[in-house]
């Protein structure tokens, strides 16, 4: 291959699998969320937008 | 309050479907093609700068609508949307949401339907002993509804029926137990068979199996970047496309398939994860099979010749023939592996369309799921018929025209005003980052405020404007003469009207009469789809006024 189409392509190669990689090690090790409790699971301000208030 | 009680089993689950939403038969077939049409290793720099002003923000933007209106019990885009602002125009624009899933299911099923039944035939040999051509005119044989090879009648429709009846059987088992069940095992068998034939394609040897050329060769034509390619606007509209064809972004499933994350769940990351397993599918994978094969068995000028007609006709009338030059078993194996893989991607886009759908039945007339996945079969049944009888006349390519493409852009431009101006950046990052589990950069907000509704209206201007053979420059120096390609041109049927001219004048009346007959369709599946749409609207007006006699709204 020529050194200009190596360059891209390794260079493209590594960054898109080592970033897909790394937000999926992310994902696998984080620890998931508590489920939401009666009061901390209600606590949001849930309004539809043309509701006045 | 809705019936519709679904959600995703796990978080690994619900990134694979939504990566599996997200990677489709484009990843294998479009990407290369755009790739070396487009500055080759070149391209690569708009793609991935896209990618990050365009891509990613969509790709938030739409998992935080999703999320947002999954609070309030809407899993599809109409009412996802109506609760972003008061003004109820909003929920009309949702339609899209809903519309471009059923059109494209339509077309795409019947594709998909084509990787099922080739799988069958790589693995039953029909292709053994065939020249090149020879697997060509199966192609064109099967497309034209022709006599089978292995004597089943109407193949083509037996196959799209088999696909579609799959289909509304997954999706009748419901988001954990059907649609993520088909992501945990699509996706990983996908990157395995992908890993596979992209291994093969990097270690082509001339003159070894029948190679012309070393895989170098076919890698060079792919990577070796033309940067005076960087300045021209159409390069930067072929990235920009590619990117929304590539993400599923401005189709509404991503904002269905978001609405079943619990509130207070991460959707950054999940959206990072997601966004960058396509990626890796496309450029990693993707580029590594179809280019470099091709070349490795046909030469440079071949391949630069059958990219004129796009990558669907490397994939189905090439690969089979290129794969058997490899032996009667390896090739077979190949040829089921490269089938498989794209079976398996269409198919994890297949159910993301069929879920919106659903998922406004469920919620707005309480229909059961199976119900509705049945009725989302049927709907596509009948309006993919059309592709499948009609493909000669332009129908199944109308279809993807007016659905597959510029629907997309214009949803997306909606839904980006939407979320940065009228529902309003200051909630809307509130949206994005609460419950993140990544640091979301601030530089963030302001792309997506300016830079990416900014991009998306140049997409759709330069759509529907497109100069001639893309010379922009030419146009802005005052010279804007309409491309073929361009929306404007594309409704005034100036390329078909071209083509009844040039057949009129030279007499040759049978090709008048395929052209008649083309244009006729043409025009007749516009009206379906535009029936299709208001069909739908009307639907959501009548969930709307459901909603204010039930005292909900």
């Amino acid at each position: 291959m020529n050194t200009s189409a190596l360059v891209v392509m390794l260079t493209t190669l590594s960054l898109v699998t080592g970033l897909m990689l790394y937000f999926f090690y992310r994902v696998l090790n984080t620890p998931p969320k508590p489920e939401p409790d009666s009061f901390l699971g209600n606590d949001d301000d849930l309004t539809r937008q043309n509701v006045a208030h | 309050m809705s019936a519709n009680k679904e959600s995703w089993g796990s978080r690994v689950g619900l990134i694979l479907a939504m990566a599996g939403n997200a990677v489709g038969l484009g990843n294998f077939l479009r990407f290369p093609v755009q790739a070396v049409q487009n500055g080759g290793g070149a391209f690569i720099i708009p793609y991935l700068v896209c990618f990050l002003v365009m891509g990613i923000p969509l790709l938030w933007i739409e998992w935080s609508m999703g999320r947002f209106g999954g609070k309030f019990g809407h899993h599809s885009t109409p009412f996802i949307l109506d609760t972003m602002h008061k003004g109820r125009f909003w929920k009309y624009i949702g339609v899209f949401g809903i519309w471009t899933n059923i059109a494209v299911a339509a077309y795409y099923c019947y594709l998909e339907s084509w990787t099922l039944s080739y799988m069958m035939h790589s693995a039953f040999g029909s292709f053994n002993g065939m020249d090149q051509n020879g697997v060509a005119e199966f192609f064109n044989h099967y497309v034209n509804l022709d006599a089978s090879t292995m004597g089943i009648p109407y193949e083509p429709i037996v196959f799209f029926l088999i696909c579609l009846l799959l289909n509304t059987w997954i999706l009748s088992k419901g988001l954990a137990g059907g649609v993520e069940r088909v992501a945990k095992i699509g996706m990983p068998l996908l990157i395995l068979f992908g890993v596979f034939l992209a291994y093969k394609g990097f270690t082509i040897s001339a003159g070894v199996d029948g190679a012309i050329n070393d895989s170098s060769v076919g890698l060079n034509f792919l990577w070796t970047p033309d940067y005076t390619k960087l300045w021209s606007p159409s390069v930067w509209l072929a990235a920009a496309g590619q990117i929304f064809f590539t993400l599923s972004v401005g189709m509404g499933t991503v904002h269905c398939y978001a609405s079943y994350v619990r509130g207070k769940d991460d959707i950054a990351l999940n959206a990072m994860s997601a966004g960058w397993m396509n990626e890796f599918v496309e450029v990693v994978l993707g580029g590594a099979i179809l280019i470099p094969i091709s070349i490795g068995y046909l030469g440079i000028d071949r391949v630069t010749e059958l990219v004129q007609f796009g990558g669907l006709g490397l994939g189905f009338k090439t690969l089979p023939y290129l794969f058997l030059q490899w032996g009667p078993i390896l090739g077979a194996v190949a040829g089921m592996m490269w089938f498989g893989l794209l079976f398996f991607a269409g198919i994890t886009s297949s159910l993301a369309m069929g879920t919106p759908w659903m998922g406004f039945l469920q919620d707005e007339f309480n229909w059961k799921r199976k119900s509705a996945a049945w009725s989302f079969g049927l709907i596509v049944l009948v309006l993919g018929l059309p592709t499948v009888i009609f493909f000669n006349y332009g129908v199944f390519d109308e279809y993807d025209y007016w659905a597959g493409t510029v629907s997309l852009v214009v949803f997306a431009l909606f839904e980006s005003i939407l979320f940065a101006w009228v529902f309003g950046m200051k909630k809307g990052w509130r949206e994005i980052t609460s419950g993140a589990d990544i640091k979301v950069p601030g530089i963030y907000k302001f792309i997506i405020k300016f830079v990416t509704p900014l991009l998306l209206l140049w997409v759709f201007i330069g759509s529907l404007v497109t100069p001639k053979g893309g010379d922009w420059g030419a146009a802005l120096s005052g010279n804007w003469v309409l491309d073929d390609s361009s929306i404007i041109s594309k409704i005034r049927n100036v390329s078909l009207k071209k083509d009844l001219a040039n057949a009129i004048a030279a007499m040759d009346t049978e090709k008048i009469k395929h052209l008649e007959d083309t244009l006729f369709f043409v025009n007749a599946s516009r009206l379906l789809l535009v029936g299709v749409f208001v069909s739908i609207a009307l639907l959501v007006y009548i969930a709307y006024k459901k909603r204010v006699r039930e005292g909900k709204i």
